[in-house]
C-alpha cells in the first residue's frame, strides 16, 4: 500500500552524472537555482532547459520516471501559474472579468514562472536520482563543515539525517504491517468524516510511534557497542576527492550561471 | 590462568533504580564467572533471568552496582578504557533491523572501525574481510533492508568483527529468525569461534543452540544455576524445568524409557548418538 | 465434515506488470474443514503469511476465488468488512499493535468496531482474557507496562474477543521463552478445545505444528507442496528437507533407528509415541 511512496529516491548507475563527487552536484544544483531567478527572457530559460536536458540523457536517467516524480507537484504548479496570471501587473489588458484583469505580462509571468518551477524540480531530482542518500549526507556534512566553527552540529545533522534515510523503508514497511493488522480487528480507515477518519489514525500512529522509540533506543546502543563517540577522530571509508571532471563541471556551471545572468539582467533575454 | 580468562566477574551485583519507597529489584545478585580466552559458551535462561543484563556488563554497556568486571584485565567501571574494552567485546542483539546504521552494507560494516578512526585503506581491508567471513561479499553494496533475517544478522556480526575483537556477545540472535536464518547465523559464530580464535558468548532460550558449546551456563533469578559441558547441563531434566527451561527432545525421550525401567544412559544429545544409545540398549536386551 | 474456507486456484502476484514482479502464491486448492486445526509450515518467503492475508480478505487474489462456507468473499465491500471479524488473524508480533491505554480498551477493539453493545463487548473482554490465563486486576493497567509474554497473550485476546469462526494465528510464539510460549500454545488449544472452532496455525516450528495439528500443510515456493496429517507428512522426511525442512526431533531419531535396523514405524513425531513404539518392542521382556 505505501510501498510505491519513492522518498530520496535514488537511481543507481554509472554515467558521468552519476560519478560527479556529490559535492560538486550540490554545489552546481545552487548555482542552477542563482542562475534561475537570474534568468528574464525566452533565451535564458532556453539555455537553462537545454542545459538540464543535456544533463538528463547523460544521467540515463529515464524520462518518465522524472516527469512522475512531477505528478503529485501539477496542483501547485498550477496554483502558482494562475496567481502570477490573474495578480500580475501589466499594460497589455487582454481581456477584464469583474475586477480581474489578465494582461499580457501576466500571461508571460505565469509561463516563466510554471518554466521556472518545473527546472528546479527536475534539477533537484537530478540532484536525487544520481547521488545516493549517503553520498548526498556526506556531501553536505563536508560542505557545512565550515560552519562547525560558529557552533553548527554538522556531523550530528548529518547522521541524523542517514540515520533517518536508513529507517525510513524499515517503518514503511512497519506501518503497512500494523495498517493490515488493525484492519484484521475491523479498523476502518476508508469512512466517515475527516474528523472520524483522523481518530481512526490513532491505533496507527501510537504503535508506530513506540516502536520508533524503541527502535531509536536500541540503535543507539548498538552504535555505542560499535565504539560510536561523535564526530571526533572520525574517518570515513569513502573519502570524497575531487578529480578532474569535478573542476570542468565547476567551470561549466560558472560559465552558465554568468552567461544567465547578463542575458537576463543586462539585455533582459 | 589470568591470562588465559578474557572476562571475568566478581560479586557482580545489579539492579534498575525503582520508584521511591520500592525495594530495588536485584536483576543479577553476585555473580562470579570466569570466561575463557578463545571458547564458546552459551547462556540459557528464561526471560527476566538476567542473562541479557549479564551480557551487558561484558562491554560495558552497563556497570555494576556494587562488584566488579574485568575484561582482559580491564576494570570496566574505568571511563578511560571504555573504547578499548568495547573494541574488544563486540555485541550483537536480537532484532537486527535495530543495529544497521547505514544504508549500505558495507558502509555499514564499516562504521565501527571509522568510529575508531581507522585510515581508509586499513578499514576497506577489514570491511572485505568481515563480509567474506560471514559470506556477504557478494551483498557488498545492497540496501540492508533488503536482506533477509539472517542475512541482516550476519551482517549485524560482519560489523562487530570489523572492530578485530577478541570475543563476541551476541544476545538472542537467533530469537527472530526463521530455521534457515538461524542455521546461518550459527554456522557462522561457530566458524569465526572455530577460524579466527574469537572467544563467544551466546545468549539463547533455544537449547539445541547449545549442544556443541564447549561451555553452558544456566541463569535463573539473577544467578548461576548450572554451569558445566551441555552433556553435564542436559541431563538434568529437573533443573532444566525449574529454570523455565526445556531439555532436547533426545534427553526427553532417553528419560522417558529410563523412567519406564530401561537401564539407559541419558548422555545422546543429537538425534544420531541418541538412537546410537538406543539401538545398543536394544541389542544388549536380546 | 463441511469445509469453512475454499480456496479455489488462488493465485497472487506482487507488482505485477514491474521490475519487481513477484507471484507469491500459485494456484492453490484448500479446503480446511469446520472445526480443524490445521498447522501451516514453510520458510519465510514460502507464501504462507500471503495465504492468510487472503483468508480474511486483507490480500485480493490475482485470480481464483476464496469461499467462506460456500460463499464467494469478495461480493461486496460489506462482506469482506463482515468477514474480518469471521475469520480473526494474529499477525507476527502482534504486541507492536498495541495501541490503548488500558488492557481492556484494546482488547475491546475489534468487539467495539463489530458494533456489539457495551454489555456484550464487556462479556466478550472478560472471556477472552480468561482464555490467555491473565488476572482481571491487569484489565485497567497499560498494556505497555506488561512483560513480553503478557503483552503478547493480550494482543492475542484482542482478537479472541472477536470470537471469529476462524482464528488464525501468524508465528504466535516466535522469539518467546520456553515457558511463554507453552503457556500461549496451551491457551490456543484449549480456546480450540472450548469453542470448537476452526485455527490454522503458521510456524515453523516443527515440533510445535506436529503436536497441535490434526491436518498439516505445507507450503514452498508459493504452492502447496503437502498436505495431509502429521503422521503422513512426518512419513516423508526426504519430501520435506528437500524443501530444506526438518521434521521433528522424535522423527529424526526414530529415522536413525530404522537405519540401524530397529523397526520402528513411520511418522512417529512425539516423545510419547516413539517411546511406547520402543516398550512395545521390548514387549514383556523387559526387566522392567
Amino acid at each position: 500500500m505505501l510501498s510505491n511512496i519513492t522518498l530520496g529516491q535514488y537511481f543507481p548507475g554509472e554515467s558521468l552524472i552519476h560519478r560527479l563527487d556529490p559535492r560538486t552536484k550540490l554545489l552546481l544544483f545552487v548555482l542552477y537555482i542563482v542562475a534561475l531567478f537570474l534568468g528574464k527572457g525566452l533565451v535564458s530559460y532556453a539555455i537553462m532547459a537545454i542545459f538540464l536536458i543535456v544533463i538528463i540523457v547523460m544521467s540515463k536517467v529515464p524520462p518518465s520516471s522524472l516527469l512522475r516524480g512531477l505528478k503529485p507537484l501539477w496542483i501547485v504548479i498550477i496554483i502558482t501559474g494562475v496567481l502570477n496570471l490573474l495578480f500580475s501587473q501589466g499594460q497589455t489588458v487582454l481581456f477584464t472579468w469583474r475586477r480581474i484583469s489578465v494582461t499580457l505580462e501576466g500571461c508571460y509571468n505565469a509561463g516563466f514562472m510554471i518554466v521556472r518551477i518545473i527546472l528546479l524540480v527536475l534539477c533537484a531530482f537530478m540532484l536525487t536520482y544520481t547521488t545516493s542518500p549517503i553520498l548526498l549526507t556526506d556531501g553536505l556534512e563536508r560542505l557545512l563543515r565550515p560552519f562547525q566553527k560558529i557552533g553548527l552540529p554538522v556531523h550530528e545533522l548529518a547522521m541524523m539525517m542517514s540515520i533517518a534515510l536508513r529507517f525510513i523503508p524499515t517503518l514503511v514497511e512497519e506501518t503497512d504491517k500494523i495498517i493490515s493488522a488493525q484492519k484484521a480487528r475491523g479498523a476502518d480507515f476508508e469512512s466517515g468524516n475527516i474528523l472520524r477518519r483522523a481518530k481512526a489514525l490513532i491505533p496507527i500512529l501510537v504503535p508506530l510511534f513506540i516502536s520508533a522509540f524503541r527502535r531509536a533506543d536500541e540503535l543507539a546502543i548498538a552504535m555505542e557497542c560499535r565504539c560510536y563517540h561523535g564526530g571526533e577522530g572520525r574517518t570515513r571509508l569513502h573519502q570524497l576527492k575531487y578529480a578532474r571532471k569535478d573542476y570542468v563541471a565547476y567551470v561549466i556551471g560558472i560559465v552558465l550561471c554568468v552567461a544567465v545572468g547578463i542575458l537576463g539582467r543586462r539585455f533582459g533575454l | 590462568m589470568e591470562h588465559d580468562t578474557i572476562i571475568r566477574t566478581e560479586q557482580l551485583c545489579f539492579s534498575y533504580l525503582q520508584e521511591e519507597g520500592k525495594l530495588p529489584y536485584q536483576v543479577l545478585d553476585h555473580i562470579d564467572l570466569q570466561i575463557e580466552r578463545g571458547s564458546f559458551v552459551v547462556v540459557l535462561g528464561r526471560n527476566g533471568s538476567g542473562k541479557s543484563t549479564l551480557a551487558k556488563h561484558f562491554n560495558a554497556i552497563n556497570l555494576p552496582v556494587s562488584g566488579k568486571v574485568w575484561v582482559s584485565g580491564m576494570d570496566t567501571a574505568d571511563e578511560a578504557l571504555l573504547l578499548a574494552i568495547r573494541r574488544q567485546v563486540g555485541m550483537v542483539f536480537q532484532n537486527p533491523d535495530n543495529q544497521l546504521v547505514a544504508n549500505v552494507v558495507e558502509e555499514d560494516v564499516a562504521f565501527a572501525p571509522e568510529n575508531l578512526g581507522i585510515p581508509p585503506e586499513e578499514i576497506r581491508e577489514r570491511v572485505d574481510s568481515a563480509l567474506a567471513t560471514v559470506g556477504l561479499s557478494e551483498f557488498r553494496t545492497h540496501a540492508p533492508y533488503l536482506l533477509s533475517g539472517g542475512q541482516k544478522q550476519r551482517l549485524a556480526i560482519a560489523g562487530v568483527l570489523a572492530m578485530q575483537p577478541d570475543c563476541i556477545v551476541l544476545d538472542e540472535p537467533t530469537a527472530m529468525l526463521d530455521p534457515i536464518g538461524r542455521r546461518e547465523v550459527l554456522e557462522t559464530v561457530h566458524s569465526i569461534n572455530r577460524q579466527r580464535g574469537v572467544t563467544v558468548v551466546l545468549i539463547t532460550h533455544h537449547m539445541d543452540e547449545a549442544l556443541d558449546a564447549d561451555r553452558v551456563i544456566v541463569m535463573g533469578q539473577g544467578t548461576i544455576l548450572a554451569d558445566g559441558t551441555p552433556s553435564e547441563i542436559f541431563l538434568q531434566v529437573e533443573l532444566l524445568r525449574e529454570a523455565g527451561l526445556d531439555a532436547p527432545e533426545t534427553v526427553k525421550l532417553l528419560y522417558a524409557l529410563r523412567k519406564a525401567g530401561w537401564d539407559i544412559s541419558l548422555d545422546g544429545l543429537f538425534a544420531e548418538d541418541c538412537a546410537d544409545r538406543i539401538a545398543a540398549y536394544l541389542q544388549k536386551a536380546e | 465434515m463441511e469445509p469453512i474456507l475454499q480456496l479455489e486456484h488462488l493465485n497472487h502476484v506482487y507488482s505485477p506488470g514491474t521490475p519487481f514482479e513477484h507471484r507469491a502464491l500459485i494456484d492453490i486448492d484448500l479446503s480446511i474443514e469446520k472445526g480443524s486445526f490445521v498447522g501451516m509450515i514453510g520458510h519465510t518467503g514460502s507464501g504462507k503469511t500471503t495465504l492468510i492475508q487472503h483468508l480474511n480478505g486483507l490480500l485480493k487474489p490475482t485470480s481464483g476465488r476464496i469461499l467462506y462456507n460456500g460463499e464467494d468473499i469478495w461480493i461486496s465491500k460489506q462482506r469482506i468488512h463482515q468477514l474480518r471479524f469471521q475469520v480473526g488473524l494474529v499477525f507476527q508480533y502482534p504486541e507492536y499493535q498495541l495501541f490503548e491505554e488500558t488492557v481492556y480498551r484494546d482488547i475491546a477493539f475489534g468487539p467495539k468496531n463489530m458494533g456489539l453493545d457495551k454489555d456484550e463487548v464487556d462479556r466478550r473482554v472478560r472471556d477472552a482474557l480468561r482464555f490467555v490465563e491473565l488476572p482481571e486486576r491487569i484489565l485497567d493497567h497499560s498494556p505497555f507496562e506488561l512483560s513480553g509474554g503478557q503483552k503478547r497473550r493480550v494482543a492475542i485476546a484482542g482478537v479472541i474477543a472477536m470470537e471469529p469462526e476462524v482464528l488464525i494465528l501468524d508465528e504466535p510464539i516466535a522469539g518467546l521463552d520456553p515457558e511463554s510460549r507453552e503457556a500461549i500454545l496451551r491457551n490456543i488449544q484449549d480456546y480450540h478445545a472450548t469453542r470448537n472452532n476452526t485455527v490454522i496455525l503458521v510456524t515453523h516450528n516443527m515440533d510445535v505444528a506436529a503436536r497441535m495439528s490434526d491436518q498439516l500443510l505445507v507450503m514452498s515456493h508459493g504452492s502447496l507442496y503437502l498436505s495431509g496429517t502429521p503422521e503422513e507428512i512426518f512419513s516423508q522426511t526426504e519430501a520435506l528437507e528437500q524443501t530444506g525442512l526438518t521434521v521433528p526431533e522424535v522423527t529424526q531419531i526414530c529415522d536413525h533407528l530404522r537405519r540401524r535396523g530397529v523397526p520402528m514405524p513411520r511418522g512417529l513425531y512425539t516423545v510419547e509415541a516413539a517411546r511406547d513404539a520402543l516398550l512395545a518392542m521390548r514387549g514383556g521382556s523387559s526387566h522392567a
